[in-house]
Formats: C-alpha cells, sequence, structure tokens
C-alpha cells in the first residue's frame, strides 16, 4: 500500500489514474448507451474506422488525434444514415466502414517516409503517456456528456426503448440519434490513446454487463459501470506495474475476472434464495 | 360527439406498389371501429399514416383539436408487441410515464401526480404489484396491459391498438375488451385485428382495408359482403351461426 501511495505521487502516474477516471466516466455513460440498443458493433466499427483518420493525421504532419476524431464521427454519422436511409443493411454498412477505415490507414502509415514511432499507442494505447491535451479533451467531453444525459435522460431512455413510439410523439429522433452516436464517437476516439483501438471496446462493455446482472435500471448501469471502471482501471494499473505487464491488457484482464465474479456471486445467491424458498 | 380526425382522399405507397388507394375515413369522439383486412392488404400501414410514422404521397390528415386537451399526443398508440427489445434495462413504471416524456419540458421532472397516475393505470389494469420490475421479465399479456397504460397516460382522444390480441392470453383478452369498453366513454378507438371473431362484438363499426378501405357502418357483417368489399378474408364463425361473421342480420 505503502508503495502504491509513493506511485501515486509520481506526476506521470496520478495523470494515468485521472486518465482512468475520465475514460471510466465517458465510457460508462456512452457504454451504457451502446450496450442497452445493442450498437456494440457499431462502436466497434467506428473505433476501427477511426485509425484512418489516425494514418492520415501522420501522413500530412497534423495531430493524429483529430484526424481520429473526423473518421470516428464521420463514420458514426455514415453508419447511422446508410442503415436508415439506404438499402445497404446496417451490420453490412458497419462492416464496409471498418475494414475501409483500417485499409487507409495502413495506407496513409506506408506512404508515410520513415518510421511512425507511436503507431503502437494507438493500437494498444498507453494509459502512462497520456497528455495534458488529452486530459483537457477527456474533462470537457466528460461534462458535457454529463449535462446532456441530465437533460435529457428522459427522451434518451424513451427513444432507446422504443424508437418508433417516440417518433409517434413528435419527438426528433432522429437528431437525438445523431448526436448520441457523435458523442459515442468522441468518447471512443479520446479513450484511443488510453486504451488503444484494440481494446477500447472492453471500457464500453464489460462494465455494462458487469453492471447489468446486478440491475436492469439504465441510470444504475451507468453509476454502477462507472465505479466497475475506475475498480477496475487502478486495480489494473497498480498490477501491471509491479508485474511489469502492458496496462490495457491487464486492465481488461481485471474487467472480466471481476463480470466473472459478479456473475458467480449472483449465481450462488440466486441458488440460496430458491433452496430457501423450497424449505 | 363531434369529428376528431379525418383521412381524405389518402394513397400511401411502399417501395413502388401502391398499398393504400383513396382512403377516407371521418373518425368521430365517441366511435369504435374495428379495421380488418387480409395480410398485406394495409392495415399497418393505415395505422403508421394515422400516427404519424409515414407520410401519405396523397391527401390529407386532419386532426381536429379536442376541447382542453393538449393537441401534441391526441393519439394514443398500442403497436405490435414483437418490435421491442425484451432485455432493455427500463422498469414498468419508467415504461408507463415514457408516455409523457414528449410533453414535459426539459428540467422538469416526472410529477408525483404523474407517478400516481401511472399507478392507478397500471392498478386499473390489474398489475399495479409489478411497477417496479424490470419490463423483460413481464409475461406477453401483462407487457401489452403495460403499453396500453403508456398509450392512454396522456388522456388522448383517439386511441389506436394494432393487433392487440397476438400475444394475449384468452383470459385477458376478455378483459382487454372490457377495458376499451370503458375507456370508450372518453376517447375514439380503433382495433386493427385479423382475429374479426371476438373483437365484432364490441366494436360499433367496421372498416375494411384492402388497398380501398370500405366502411361498414354497423358491426354486423356477412360474408358477401365482404366479397363485394374485395376483402378476402378468413371468416371465425361463431355457434351456430355457420355464415354469417358476427350476429345474424335481423332484417
Amino acid at each position: 500500500m505503502a508503495e502504491f501511495i509513493e506511485l501515486i505521487s509520481y506526476s506521470f502516474f496520478s495523470k494515468a489514474l485521472l486518465a482512468a477516471l475520465l475514460a471510466s466516466i465517458s465510457c460508462g455513460i456512452a457504454g451504457t448507451y451502446i450496450v442497452a440498443r445493442r450498437k456494440v458493433f457499431i462502436a466497434g466499427g467506428i473505433t476501427h474506422a477511426s485509425f484512418g483518420g489516425i494514418g492520415m493525421g501522420y501522413f500530412f504532419g497534423i495531430n493524429p488525434m483529430f484526424g481520429g476524431a473526423a473518421f470516428g464521427l464521420l463514420s458514426a454519422l455514415g453508419i447511422e444514415f446508410i442503415s436508415k436511409k439506404t438499402e445497404i443493411r446496417e451490420d453490412s454498412a458497419i462492416g464496409i466502414i471498418w475494414s475501409f477505415g483500417m485499409a487507409l490507414g495502413i495506407i496513409f502509415i506506408f506512404l508515410t517516409p520513415g518510421y511512425a514511432p507511436n503507431l503502437m499507442t494507438y493500437l494498444f494505447g498507453n494509459i502512462l503517456t497520456v497528455s495534458n491535451t488529452d486530459i483537457n479533451f477527456m474533462i470537457i467531453l466528460c461534462s458535457l456528456l454529463i449535462l446532456f444525459f441530465i437533460l435529457f435522460y428522459r427522451i434518451i431512455l424513451f427513444i432507446s426503448f422504443d424508437e418508433e413510439y417516440a417518433q409517434s410523439h413528435k419527438l426528433p429522433v432522429n437528431t437525438f440519434n445523431y448526436i448520441l452516436i457523435a458523442l459515442v464517437a468522441l468518447v471512443i476516439v479520446l479513450n484511443i490513446r488510453v486504451i488503444g483501438i484494440i481494446l477500447v471496446i472492453s471500457y464500453l462493455t464489460i462494465p455494462q454487463s458487469a453492471a447489468n446482472l446486478l440491475t436492469r435500471n439504465f441510470k444504475h448501469i451507468i453509476i454502477y459501470s462507472v465505479i466497475f471502471g475506475v475498480l477496475g482501471s487502478i486495480t489494473g494499473l497498480y498490477i501491471s506495474y509491479i508485474a511489469d505487464l502492458p496496462s490495457g491488457a491487464i486492465i481488461i484482464f481485471v474487467f472480466v475476472v471481476l463480470y466473472l465474479a459478479i456473475w458467480l456471486l449472483k449465481y450462488f445467491h440466486q441458488k440460496h434464495r430458491i433452496q430457501r424458498q423450497l424449505k | 360527439m363531434g369529428k376528431i380526425f379525418e383521412l381524405i382522399d389518402i394513397s400511401a405507397t411502399y417501395g413502388e406498389g401502391i398499398i393504400l388507394k383513396d382512403v377516407n375515413l371521418t373518425i368521430n369522439s365517441n366511435d369504435f371501429i374495428g379495421i380488418i383486412g387480409p395480410n398485406g392488404g394495409g392495415k399497418t400501414t393505415l395505422v403508421k399514416l394515422m400516427v404519424g410514422l409515414l407520410k401519405p404521397v396523397k391527401g390529407r390528415i386532419i386532426m381536429h383539436k379536442a376541447s382542453g386537451r393538449d393537441t401534441k399526443n391526441q393519439i394514443g398508440y398500442l403497436p405490435q408487441i414483437s418490435l421491442f427489445d425484451k432485455r432493455f434495462p427500463i422498469s414498468v413504471i419508467d415504461v408507463v410515464l415514457s408516455g409523457l416524456a414528449s410533453e414535459k419540458a426539459v428540467f422538469k421532472k416526472y410529477t408525483k401526480a404523474d407517478k400516481d397516475k401511472a399507478i392507478e393505470l397500471l392498478a386499473r389494469m390489474g398489475i399495479s404489484d409489478l411497477y417496479s420490475r424490470p419490463i423483460g421479465e413481464l409475461s406477453g399479456g401483462q407487457m401489452q396491459r403495460v403499453f396500453l397504460c403508456r398509450a392512454i397516460i396522456t388522456s388522448p382522444s383517439l386511441l389506436i391498438l394494432d393487433e392487440p390480441n397476438t400475444f394475449v392470453d384468452s383470459k385477458f383478452e376478455a378483459d382487454l375488451y372490457d377495458i376499451l369498453l370503458e375507456l370508450n366513454k372518453t376517447m375514439a378507438i380503433i382495433v386493427v385485428t385479423h382475429d374479426i371473431g371476438t373483437i365484432s362484438y364490441y366494436v360499433k363499426t367496421i372498416a375494411c382495408v384492402n388497398k380501398y378501405l370500405n366502411y361498414h357502418p354497423s358491426n354486423i357483417i356477412t360474408e358477401k359482403q365482404l366479397a363485394a368489399y374485395g376483402c378476402p378474408i378468413q371468416i371465425i364463425t361463431h355457434g351456430d351461426i355457420p355464415h354469417t361473421v358476427l350476429k345474424k342480420h335481423d332484417h
């Protein structure tokens, strides 16, 4: 424990903790939305498509995160549009955009002269190298998300549960769908620095699924997944530090252990209750 | 009694096919209309037009403002149940309250009065004890009651039910129609169904939809009349009345 407190006193490590906290909040909210609406595959598509923008950033010498954000947003809005307005089916549209984004990224990086030094950071993330700019952007995004979900919670829940019925009440269903998927895209892109393209989906799904084992209330799923996200991140960071293993992968490992533990607890609790009732 | 809703010369298409052509229907405040017709005849399209989910390619839809009622949600709608994600994390009372969501200002929470109203409606359907349960834990019939509560919590002047008996157990089916008769005192009701057997005891008039709409101003309709309307639907007969859909003509 003393070792842990000493660790926090290093500025890079306290920054990592802050990044983990912000990742847990933003992904807790956005993830609950995509899990409840079964849009996890869309989130995967957005994540991978943003790699195209990161590659483009390298090629043109601009901040790869800006390129990533642009591609993330465009692919999010594109998937939403294609699946609603055209004959192409949603999962096929995701498959196309997912692989096309990755392909563009690979082409751009191949064309960029020299070696792309931080490429691994984008693929696997590195919570220990998160910059102050990244942190600032994440604080702004978290505030925006919290505000939006507090203001429009009822309408978001209504539309998510039954889009058609909300439409029959003349609610701006499409506008909300576009705004929400755009926010999800921003959450994904900003968290790529923390956890990486390959692994970011974990923050959006595992804490939420664990929370969903305990409650079936949308609001409570958000709160529990933020808590699980923070717990898993801190534990994972600590283990990765003492065992000298990659932080992103260890955090996911901890998430899955947490999920299994809750599942087992729930299973035995239910069994116990049924046996008591049968007596 | 007065006009509350009018469809005037409505035509609707799906892809390149014409689903509805020159449909006219006037709904008065205490109507109870059964809409019947074959599968693919345009029943669901008609419902979607009425609740605003589809725009007609031709014609006008007029909602008359009922006195003392907000025009925004004058139509309550019970969709076909099979379309829901039954694992969605939402409680029964939140589903009922969501019927009010579009009427609330952004900052306003649901009031105690709103919640009391929701509980009262659930009690009328005999399921108030389930209010805090996740919607996915309910049976098909119970879900149907919850969605009916959501449809009527705004006190609409017109209630539209799309195939309400699809997932309903036979015990609730009778209850449902009694509830509808009670509701019909304060709102017009349209029931879309392919099961004309049970419904026709309750409805006042019948409209037959098969691309065109034929309005039949009574709840007694014979096979011959159906044929004349071009409405080839399977006829379910009752008891000793082999060739009449509902009751015998007494004239």
